[in-house]
């Protein structure tokens, strides 16, 4: 059973930001922002062909500045945010907006491929996410399965509850939630929990992790020193509702049980420099996904602390006799936690991975140098987690 | 004769040998000295055979022999003559005196004859008086013990006024079968029912002592003895005996207990014996007095074996009480500074329980003294363990603070190596000393089986000496992980400090340590123990540990500085580079510093060979003009594909760095560690900001200022280079104006700064 080899793509310019277009379900696709200071940057709609192992690739122009971080909403496929730095009279600002892509970019790249690279289209503003109080987002984040109608925007040291209204065209904070402390603080990175209908948000600032309840947009928890250095990416079991994940410049990526903020319920070191993303695989929640400027890119198969710990749960009149012999040889396998698989096809630093939003198998990653991955989960434990 | 002969080799003797077998039968005729001897023969033998010379030498010969045998003759006769005569003489004279004898022996016989006579006469006189005395002297002993018989009741009363029992009891028992075998008689009758009447009195009143219990031992056991004598029932006397010796022996165990300190948290330094001398109290009082318990009963009761049992019984129950009397005591022993007064005391505990052995050979007491023992020795041994290692961590917080005082400290790390290390091997010798004594020779509890075998190997090998060592190395680890996120609260010293302690320990302390052990307790390996290689192996890796945390903390602080010099700087907005920014200078000073302190403790490795023209020139290697090749390349638009050309070209040629990774024992490669995690730090802050044209060069300067003095740290200058390209590199990428400064004047400012 040998693996599919990974597809690369390359991109011109260096780029951070990467995101699953989550409202897509059917097509894998994934957006890809570039950071270049002189020439206008793009959005890259990178299409991937799973029956041919190709990859379409279709460029947006995103002229407002280099991206930073890039957001694509849960309803509208259209739709998406990115966080941005502009630069004017020798002053660099991040800004946050959400964009629409030009109805007509998917057939447009059909009919000539070659023309979208040297005319690309460019992305239509629909509204900022700025205000003159707060600026300098540092990412934005759409409700987990929500209508489209509401994100939030970290921005310094305050989280901005906005509502789009007027098919996004109009956008006004509804709440807002201010980190107050010594010294300056600044929210690095944040994640919008899936559970508790939504309504509860974790934010990364320096050492700390600290969980906000929306509706009354105070704090309910507060992980300090989560990690020896800056925490740079948190993400929530989709599955279990108190487990979070973190990663961090102490090498480390650590799960949490926010019900106990003392320690960690586990602890990962395999990477050895700062590990700047962490995805949990959106169904196989054992699936871990981390990325690192070590240039690698680690899956980890957390069995232990997974909603499945025990492997699939098969009903035993689903199985005749022989099939249950066979289950019970399983179910005695240990069931360890391990690494999967480390991925070296990149060879700068990787700031960012996703799941596809469409196959649970299937994730990118994007290193600085431009070079976007895509890999799959090895087809042996693939059929292992199904079978 | 003949064996003598044959024995001696000469061969003279041979001749002579000869010569005696011949002579006692010589029959041959010739033989002129044989009783056989024929001269006619002779004479005819000599004529056919000799010839006429040899018959005149013959001739010659005989007449010679035969004149000096002639001499020889007369010689004999004229000594002998005088002999003769003078033994004539003395016959004569002894003819004489034999008359006269004869004589006086005849009046002898007829004196004696007359003797004989007379005492026949006298003795038939006497016969009569002699017969009548013999009978006189018989009635007078048969009077005297009539005597004593009238007298024995008095007599006995007056004992039992003097409490003289043992005479008393000793008069009745001679009298009694006379007395027995006569009462028909109404004279004795009277004197036997007197006597028992008194002897009733008398064994009433034993009984009365006896009771009182009040005696000691001795007296007890003599009591008893004199009413078993009395035909007292020996069941009733056996259960009394006990009970008594029950209460006085409890009278002992609480004078024990009171011993005790009742509450221990009160300080009473007056009461507080020590526990030799509660030992010796216990000793003398109740294990004496127990032996000798068991020594009158086993007299007294010598014939009603079926006690046996219910002696053990006593004496186990009152041993148990004993014994935890005892471990109570020496549970209070928790003070490890000397152990030889506990070893004593234990040592004479033991002793003493062998007297019981003797008395009672299938007692269990022993055994379970013995048991006490161990439990005790075991107990010491934790003990001591904890000791150790209160003192060790003692040791490391002193070190700390060592580190912590003055300036002087960094130069000071090998003397604390090895103070700390010799302080240690010290500790564990004195404490392998104080556990050695419980094997001494002269110590009665040694030579048992569990303190050859399992003491020595389990108890000191593994739960002493291995379980430290263990706990060393566990707790270098915990400095790790505790310390491992704040990294601030162990001092990057001690950690170098404590790698290199593991690391040594790995390469010879502990198996000296365990062969130390080894030889000083004879430790049969009967049970599996821990291995060398096991432990030498937790070691390196403690060792490894430690040093890879080093390098962690020591590349993050210095990473911090740098981190922070790159956040806090608004790089667009910055004026011309005039100078080395001071935190690279602070960077090359700290690493400098790390340098030597770790110097003091690692050799320094291996590096691979500098390139001729490695010294400030080597700058060269990433020159200005192939650098702005580069970021002109990664500009131009109809050609993307450079950007990665280049750089992944580049990269090609360089292996993968990885930033965190385990680092090997020797000065550069922990120096190798730490810079490579700070210049990547340095690389990844770039990478998250935006220069101008200024903070670009600003930039480049620094990085040549670090490339001046850093390449000498590391392995492999390469390195550096490469990762100094990479910021430069990158700051030129995230440049909005990227405009570089010409090398020349980067040098000029980096050799002004």
């Amino acid at each position: 059973m040998e693996d599919d080899a990974p597809v690369i793509y390359g991109l011109e310019f260096q780029a951070r930001a990467l995101t699953a277009q989550t409202a897509e379900t059917d097509a894998i696709r994934f957006l890809v922002g570039t950071q270049s200071l002189k020439f206008d940057n793009q959005i890259h709609i990178i299409d991937f062909d799973d029956e041919n192992n190709i990859i379409n690739k279709n460029v947006l122009l995103h002229q407002a500045g280099e991206i930073w971080h890039i957001g694509a909403s849960p309803a509208d496929k259209a739709v998406l945010t990115t966080c941005y730095n502009k630069t004017s009279d020798s002053r660099v600002v991040s800004c946050a907006a959400v964009w629409r892509m030009p109805s007509d970019w998917e057939t447009g790249s059909h009919e000539s491929p070659d023309d979208s690279a040297h005319n690309p289209q460019t992305l239509e503003l629909l509204c900022h996410l700025d205000d003159s109080a707060h600026s300098n987002a540092a990412c934005v984040l759409w409700e987990p399965m929500g209508d489209g109608k509401r994100v939030i925007s970290l921005a310094d040291n305050h989280a901005l509850l906005w509502d789009l209204q007027e098919s996004s065209t109009q956008a006004t904070v509804s709440s807002t939630a201010t980190l107050e402390g010594k010294g300056q603080l600044k929210f690095t990175s944040g994640k919008w929990s899936p559970h508790h209908n939504c309504s509860q948000l974790a934010t990364a600032n320096d050492t700390a992790i600290r969980g906000w309840d929306l509706r009354t947009m105070s704090q309910i928890y507060c992980i300090e020193n989560a990690h020896g250095q800056l925490v740079r990416d948190l993400d929530f079991n989709p599955n279990r509702q108190y487990y979070l994940a973190s990663c961090g410049d102490d090498c480390k990526v650590k799960f949490w049980d926010v019900r106990n903020v003392q320690e960690p319920v586990k602890s990962l070191e395999e990477h050895s420099h700062w590990v700047w993303s962490v995805r949990y695989n959106h169904s196989h929640d054992q699936l871990v996904l981390t990325a690192s400027s070590d240039s690698r890119l680690i899956l980890s198969n957390m069995v232990s602390i997974s909603s499945e710990p025990f492997g699939h749960l098969v009903d035993d009149e689903e199985l005749s006799e022989g099939e249950d012999n066979h289950q019970e040889d399983k179910s005695k396998e240990p069931l360890k936690d391990s690494v999967v698989s480390t991925y070296e096809e990149h060879e700068d630093s990787v700031y960012a991975a996703e799941w596809s939003s469409a196959d649970p198998w299937l994730f990118a990653s994007l290193s600085y140098d431009g070079r976007l991955v895509i890999n799959r989960v090895p087809r042996a434990l693939k059929y292992r987690i199904l079978l | 004769v003949l064996f003598l002969f044959v024995c001696s080799p000469s061969p003279c003797s041979f001749h002579w040998i000869r010569k005696a077998e011949e002579q006692p039968e010589s029959l041959d005729p010739c033989d002129i000295n044989g009783p056989h001897f024929d001269p006619e023969l002779f004479l005819n033998k000599l004529r056919r055979e000799c010839s006429l010379a040899e018959l005149m030498d013959q001739e010659t010969c005989m007449v010679k022999q035969i004149r000096s045998l002639d001499s020889d003759m007369q010689t004999l006769v004229y000594e002998n003559y005088n002999k003769f005569i003078s033994a004539t003489d003395t016959i004569r004279k002894m003819k004489n005196d034999f008359k006269k004898m004869e004589d006086e022996m005849d009046c002898l016989s007829a004196n004696m004859a007359a003797i004989t006579e007379f005492s026949a006469r006298i003795s038939g006189t006497l016969q009569d008086q002699h017969a009548q005395i013999t009978k006189l002297s018989g009635v007078h002993t048969l009077l005297r013990k009539l005597q004593f018989l009238f007298e024995l009741p008095a007599r006995l009363n007056k004992c039992l006024e003097l409490q003289a029992y043992a005479q008393a009891v000793r008069s009745h028992r001679r009298a009694r079968c006379v007395l027995q075998q006569y009462s028909h008689l109404p004279s004795f009758k009277g004197i036997q029912d007197d006597c028992h009447a008194i002897m009733d009195k008398l064994a009433q009143e034993l009984r009365q002592k006896f009771r009182d219990g009040g005696s000691s031992a001795k007296d007890l056991s003599e009591c008893v003895e004199l009413l078993l004598q009395l035909d007292e029932p020996a069941e009733e006397l056996c259960d009394k005996f006990l009970s008594h010796a029950q209460s006085r022996l409890e009278s002992d165990l609480q004078g024990l207990e009171a011993e005790i300190r009742p509450y221990p948290t009160i300080p009473s330094p007056t009461s507080n014996t020590d526990i030799l001398e509660f030992i010796d109290r216990g000793c003398n009082e109740f294990v004496s007095s127990l032996c000798l318990v068991i020594t009158s009963y086993q007299e007294l009761f010598i014939n009603h074996a079926q006690k046996g049992e219910l002696l053990n019984a006593f004496v186990d129950d009152l041993a148990a009480r004993y014994f935890s009397l005892v471990e109570r005591r020496i549970q209070e022993e928790k003070g490890v500074a000397d152990n030889s007064l506990l070893v004593r005391a234990l040592d004479r505990f033991h002793r003493r329980l062998q007297a019981v052995t003797k008395l009672l050979p299938g007692s269990a007491v022993p055994n379970q003294g013995t048991e006490i023992v161990i439990r005790a020795a075991t107990e010491r041994v934790k003990q001591y363990l904890s000791a150790l290692q209160s003192f060790y961590m003692d040791s490391l917080t002193d070190v700390r603070q060592a580190l912590a005082t003055p300036r002087d400290a960094p130069n000071s790390l090998p003397e604390l190596l090895s103070s700390l290390s010799a302080s240690i091997l010290n500790q564990i010798k004195s404490v392998l000393a104080s556990v050695h004594l419980f094997t001494a020779k002269d110590i009665t509890f040694s030579n048992k089986p569990y303190f050859k075998g399992e003491f020595c190997s389990q108890g000191v090998r593994e739960s002493l000496v291995v379980s430290f060592i263990k706990f060393v190395c566990q707790s270098s680890r915990q400095f790790c992980e505790s310390a491992g996120d704040k990294g601030g609260s162990t001092p990057p010293a001690l950690l170098l400090l404590l790698s290199r302690l593991c690391l040594d320990y790995e390469t010879s302390t502990i198996s000296y340590i365990l062969t130390l052990t080894d030889e000083q307790f004879l430790v049969q390996h009967h049970s599996p123990v821990t291995p060398v290689t096991t432990l030498c192996a937790e070691a390196r890796e403690a060792a490894q540990k430690l040093l890879n945390h080093y390098v962690k903390v020591q590349g993050l602080i210095i990473s911090q500085m740098l981190r922070k010099s790159v956040e806090t700087r608004d790089w667009v907005n910055t004026i011309e580079p005039r100078n080395v920014r001071a935190v690279m200078k602070r960077v090359v000073e700290d690493t400098t510093s790390i340098d030597v302190q770790v110097g003091l403790l690692y050799e320094e490795g291996v590096r691979k060979a500098h390139s001729s023209d490695s010294s400030k020139r080597t700058f060269s290697v990433y020159s200005s003009s192939r650098q702005q090749a580069r970021y002109a390349a990664s500009y131009t638009p109809s050609a993307p594909m450079d950007t990665n050309l280049l750089s992944n070209i580049h990269k090609l040629f360089s292996e993968r760095i990885d930033i965190f990774s385990s680092v090997e024992f020797n000065k550069v490669s922990v120096m190798t560690g730490i810079i490579k995690i700070s210049l990547k730090t340095f690389l990844e802050c770039v990478r998250l900001r935006t220069f101008g044209r200024y903070g670009l060069q600003q930039i480049q300067v620094d990085c040549h200022y670090l490339q001046m003095y850093l390449w000498r740290f590391v392995s492999d200058e390469n390195l550096v280079h490469f990762m100094l390209d990479e910021i430069v590199g990158s700051s030129a990428h995230r440049c909005l104006d990227p405009a570089p400064m010409e090398q020349s004047v980067i040098e000029v400012i980096c050799e002004r700064g």
